[in-house]
Formats: structure tokens, sequence, C-alpha cells
């Protein structure tokens, strides 16, 4: 794909996900119904699209990992390390956006009894060490490989940590998407914008990092040519 | 404003100010990009005037 095809597609998503995100909010606030238990339900609509979009970008990352890893094409390496980036930034604003909405809720900021939180902190954990691993290796092959490996390793954490919300024994952490109670379909649908307007966010930002980081490395290989 | 729409309110704050950051440090990027490819044009200038 060329340079210009990739940043109108950064430019595309970017408007997307702002026009998805404004519809998606403004749908959460002033049509969906509030919840009579939660005055701060509202924060669902940015906590689990925030959640669900940093497990679609760890996803990715793991998938361009993947790749590389059956064609040995190294361009596979960059596009798996900034999916990593990405879901590493949506995983803190989850946890914090989290940390909101309990702090309210429950009373707490955190709490070490509910696994679901702990396994996603361990993901988030995981997924940041993954860049201490790539930083404390020389660039090269050998570098793409290891963090490749590194970043399938953590996609085995993603469906646990999805779980374990749903198998979890105790439900302080609530479970909304569910059938039974169903979920009211005004609330449903404004959670779909949001998410995909999350997600769209995260595509745009994706395509502006990857577009920053290969200028960075067109600018070395010029540097060094004129020097 | 009761307390739960101040929780609101401070976590969708949280999300601005990340993307704020972020728009932030992509301006930073870019103006440094921009400082280098200037410094190069000026290099690869000198080169071909001399």
């Amino acid at each position: 794909m060329s340079t210009s095809l990739r940043n109108n597609g950064a430019v595309l998503l970017s408007l997307l996900a702002a026009a998805l995100l404004v519809a998606g909010f403004a749908l959460a606030f002033f049509w969906a119904p509030e919840a009579q238990d939660d005055p701060a339900f509202r924060i669902f609509y940015l906590h689990v699209p925030v959640a669900l979009t940093a497990y679609a970008c760890f996803g990715w990352g793991g998938w361009k990992a993947l790749r590389l890893l059956w064609t040995r094409d190294e361009r596979y390496d960059l596009e798996s390390y900034v999916a990593i980036h990405m879901g590493v930034i949506f995983g803190l604003l989850a946890l914090v956006t989290g940390s909101v909405w309990a702090r309210y809720t429950w009373g707490v900021w955190w709490t070490w009894d509910e696994r679901q939180l702990v396994l996603f902190l361990v993901l988030f954990l995981f997924y940041s060490a993954y860049f201490m691993l790539r930083f404390s290796t020389p660039a090269g092959p050998r570098r793409a490989r290891t963090s490749a490996v590194y970043a399938l390793f953590g996609v085995a954490l993603i469906p646990v940590s999805f779980l374990a919300i749903r198998l979890a024994e105790r439900y302080i952490h609530p479970v909304v998407l569910t059938r039974d109670p169903k979920i009211e379909n005004e609330m449903l649908a404004s959670f779909g914008v949001c998410l995909a307007g999350m997600l769209t966010l995260a595509g745009a930002l994706y395509l502006v990092e990857l577009a920053g980081k290969r200028a960075d490395a067109r600018l070395s290989e010029l540097r060094e040519l004129v020097a | 404003m009761t307390t739960g729409e101040k929780y609101v309110t401070a976590a969708y704050l949280v999300l601005l100010g990340a993307v704020l950051l972020y728009v932030a440090l992509i301006a930073m990027k870019l103006s440094r990009i921009e400082r280098e490819l200037d410094e190069l044009a000026r290099l690869a200038r000198e080169r071909a005037g001399g």
C-alpha cells in the first residue's frame, strides 16, 4: 500500500472515529435510559469499548506477529509493535476508567479479590513487559522473532481475561451484556456505536503511529546517505 | 451535579485528556521530523552546490 493511501486511510478513519464517538456518546447520554441502580453507569459506554479495543489491539499485534513468523517479512514486526503499543495505551485507559467507576460503585479504586480485574492487569503488565524485552535486544531479525513469539504468548491470555468476567464466581464486576436479564435495545445500540467509534479511533491512531515510525526510519536512511 | 455525574465526567475527561496528550506528542514528533528534514535538505543543497 502506498504512503498516501495509508495517510488517506488515517484521515478517513479519524473523521469516522470522531463522528461515531460523538454520535455514540450523544446516544448514551440523551437516548439510552439511565440505569436506576447505578448513577455512574454511563461510564460503561466508555470503559467497556476501551477495554474491548485493548483486546482487539493485542489480538491484531498477535496476528501481525504470526504473519512475521510465517512469512519472515520484517514489516510485520513494526506493525505488531505499533498494535501492541496501542493496546497498552487502551489497556491503561481501561484500567483508569474502570477505577473511576469502581471508586463510585464499590467505594474502592481497586480490589485484588476480583480475578477478572487481576487478569486484565496481568495482561496489561505482560504487554508492558514486551517493550522491555524489545528494547533490551539489538534491532534485527532476532529481535523481531523474539518479540513476535512473546506477542503470540500474550494472545493466549486474552480469552482467559475476557471469559474471566463471565466465569468468575463473585460478581462484583458487573456483566452487562447478557441475555438474562437482557440489556435494553437502546443501551445495546448506543454501546455498539461507542464500540465502533473506539475501534475506529484505535485504527486511526495505529495508522498515524505507523506512519510516524516509518517516516523516522526513512529519515535515518536519508541521514546515512547524506552523511 | 450529583456525585455519580462527577465520576462519569471524570472518566470521559480521562479519554479526552489522553487523546489531547497523544495529539500533542504527535505534533512534537512532526516538528522534530520537519527540523531534521530541513537539516537534510540544507546538507543536500550544500553538497549539490559544492
